[in-house]
């Protein structure tokens, strides 16, 4: 009896350091996640900050009334800039937006399971992750090139292209949350299909899709790579079509890499306008989607 | 059996049981004036499938366009192109490797701090954080998604690029001195700077899909490893990670496809200067700011078919690397419930 114990003592010190041990590492690895959420969040506060401390005291009626000022004046603002953003955004929308919605109808409502569905998905996913820089480039060997100058037509169609994965795969997501059973009893009262998917699927789905366009319109609000060749940017008021048009983040890029203080003050501004707009589409955006008839998650 | 006129209108409403019945009831009255929807619906259809094989349209021209443009470049230098590290517009001589250089370099040192930290973030989000927190985490997150690039690179040319020249440069060179990789001068701007940048960038993307995937794991794998004694971290790591890991490699490949092809930050803190350094501290260029800095004043068709033609490795790339990203990360998340978040 009394040799028994010392083995099962030693097993039982074991245990409890292999205990001790495992709990260590289980509080190391749940402080390592901690902090890395810190690290993460870290850079979106001194962002924010700067922007704020920064672009807050350049922002004055001047900046939304007024063209930029050439170098060496005083004032001036990026008035044109915002307006040459919402003629280009406009553009987008229109080609992006029902090209995406249909797209992302055909996934849900006809597609679904057939091999030449599961491609469209796929290729828009691809699409997606297409850099900016290229459609850049292709949309000017496209359009500007035939046409011979810098057209907002162009940055609108550049842009209505980009937005269109993003809206096909969210429209079909939230018409995949709508219920069967829905669906079924329009049909069943003898309502054509078509006038079904547009009434009964995309109706109960509008609040997620909503969002989607928004997300989508918020992700190509910032672009400027692809604008570089095809809008190309503007000192003046332009309201053609099939010239150069100005463009705030265009503006804020050529400010930003500019040598005088006065310009860079007025990037920070239009930063801060830029991410105003987009994060307040955003942010009405999750409100508006948690209230619909469907949560839509994004 | 009256066989063939079994389908009359006379003989289905003679099949209908209820008495009342004998005249046409005002809706079918109604339908069978109405007449079917079937041109209506098949025109409907079929507009659908145009809108969506205009995706396939767009990649496909997308990438006639640009072999198209490039092809005087491509028949001047062929293969070699990617291989050589002369940049001389003035000669017309051409050749991809330095950009390539930094591309990789950047893309890769960005993925080297991105990925343990979004996978900090994803595991804190889904399994430590306390429920109340999930939401507003995630959502702050994913804001930093919604950050346009121009807006990272002011504030990369005015807040970190001072912080780097100052501080952190220093600092690395006193103590990571001996590794080589931080010699020569410090401007502030260059590689390290750039990868900073784009670490930050890709960030959300990784972590937001590793979270969903993470998601996408069943609880019961959890309860059964939690059920043998297991401690939370032994939980996440058998139970989570290990279910997830295709998932999570998919996730970042999609960061690494993103890195590959950002331009405005990338082209505002790296330096601009077409070279290979081992130094961190050297000022680089990558394909997508060449293509940024150089291609409205581009000078010469040549000149231009070589930008295109970079542009085309830039699309081919990031498309095979998407597109196996998207495999992997399907392969977990299929069947997961969708929106669950």
């Amino acid at each position: 009896m009394s040799t028994q114990p010392s083995p099962m003592n030693f097993q039982s010190r074991t245990m409890r350091f292999n205990s001790l041990r495992r709990t260590a590492m289980n509080h190391l690895v749940s402080g390592l996640a901690i902090l890395a959420t810190v690290i993460v969040l870290a850079p979106l506060a001194a962002i924010l900050f700067y922007l704020v401390y920064k672009g807050a005291s350049s922002l004055n009626l001047a900046f939304f009334t007024q063209v930029p000022a050439p170098v060496g004046q005083p004032g001036g603002g990026m008035a044109n800039s915002i307006i040459g953003s919402g003629v280009i955004l406009l553009l987008a929308s229109l080609m992006g937006i029902p090209v995406g919605i249909s797209a992302g109808v055909y996934l849900a409502e006809f597609g679904r399971g057939k091999a030449l569905g599961n491609a469209v998905r796929f290729t828009a996913d691809v699409l997606n992750g297409v850099p900016s820089i290229v459609m850049g480039i292709a949309i000017y060997s496209l359009v500007v090139m035939p046409q011979k100058h810098f057209s907002a037509l162009a940055g609108g169609i550049v842009l209505g292209i980009m937005m269109i994965p993003t809206v096909t795969r969210t429209t079909e997501e939230m018409l995949a949350t709508v219920p069967h059973a829905v669906r079924e009893a329009a049909l069943g009262l003898g309502v054509p299909k078509w006038r079904t998917v547009l009434s009964v699927s995309l109706r109960t789905a509008s609040p997620g899709i909503i969002t989607g366009c928004m997300l989508a319109f918020a992700r190509v609000a910032g672009e400027t790579a692809p604008l570089l060749f095809t809008a190309f940017g503007n000192q003046f008021w332009s309201f053609k079509l099939n010239q150069p048009i100005a463009a705030l983040p265009l503006q804020i890029f050529v400010y930003a890499i500019s040598p005088y203080d006065e310009w860079h003050r007025l990037a920070w501004a239009g930063s801060l306008v830029l991410i105003v707009m987009i994060m307040v589409s955003v942010t009405l955006v999750r409100i508006y989607a948690s209230r619909g008839v469907l949560k839509g998650g994004s | 059996m009256p066989a063939p006129s079994s389908l009359t209108p006379a003989v289905f409403v003679g099949a209908n049981p209820s008495p009342g019945s004998a005249a046409p009831s005002p809706i079918r009255d109604y339908l069978s004036k109405r007449g079917s929807g079937r041109v209506a619906d098949n025109g409907f259809a079929a507009l659908m499938l145009l809108c969506a094989c205009s995706i396939f349209a767009i990649v496909g021209f997308i990438f006639w366009i640009l072999v198209l443009r490039s092809h005087l470049s491509l028949v001047e230098f062929g293969w070699k192109f990617f291989t050589r590290a002369a940049w001389d517009p003035v000669s017309g001589d051409f050749g991809a490797l330095s950009f390539i250089y930094g591309t990789l370099a950047t893309s890769f040192l960005a993925l080297l701090m991105a990925v343990p930290l979004a996978l900090g973030v994803a595991v804190f989000v889904t399994e430590l954080c306390p429920r109340p927190f999930r939401v507003p985490i995630s959502f702050l997150t994913e804001l930093l998604a919604a950050i346009p690039s121009v807006v990272y690179g002011l504030w990369g040319v005015f807040v970190l690029v001072p912080l780097m020249r100052d501080v952190i440069g220093p600092f690395l060179h006193k103590t990571l001195g001996w590794t080589g990789l931080f010699e020569g001068p410090n401007f502030g701007v260059g590689l390290l700077t750039a990868s900073i940048i784009l670490a930050i960038m890709i960030l959300p993307i990784i972590s937001s899909l590793t979270r969903d995937i993470m998601l996408a794991v069943p609880n019961s794998q959890r309860e059964g490893v939690l059920a043998l004694g297991a401690t939370r971290w032994e939980m996440i790591r058998v139970g989570v990670l290990r279910n997830s890991r295709i998932g999570i490699v998919g996730a970042i490949m999609l960061g690494l496809g993103r890195a590959l092809g950002e331009t405005m930050a990338v082209t505002m803190v790296i330096g601009n200067h077409p070279a290979i350094s081992k130094s961190l501290f050297a000022p680089g260029y990558t394909l997508a700011s060449v293509i940024a800095n150089e291609f409205t004043e581009a000078t010469g068709d040549l000149y231009l078919s070589a930008l295109i033609e970079i542009g085309l490795a830039l699309f081919l790339v990031t498309i095979v690397v998407n597109a196996i990203a998207r495999l992997m990360v399907w392969a977990v998340t299929r069947g997961a419930p969708v929106g669950a978040a």
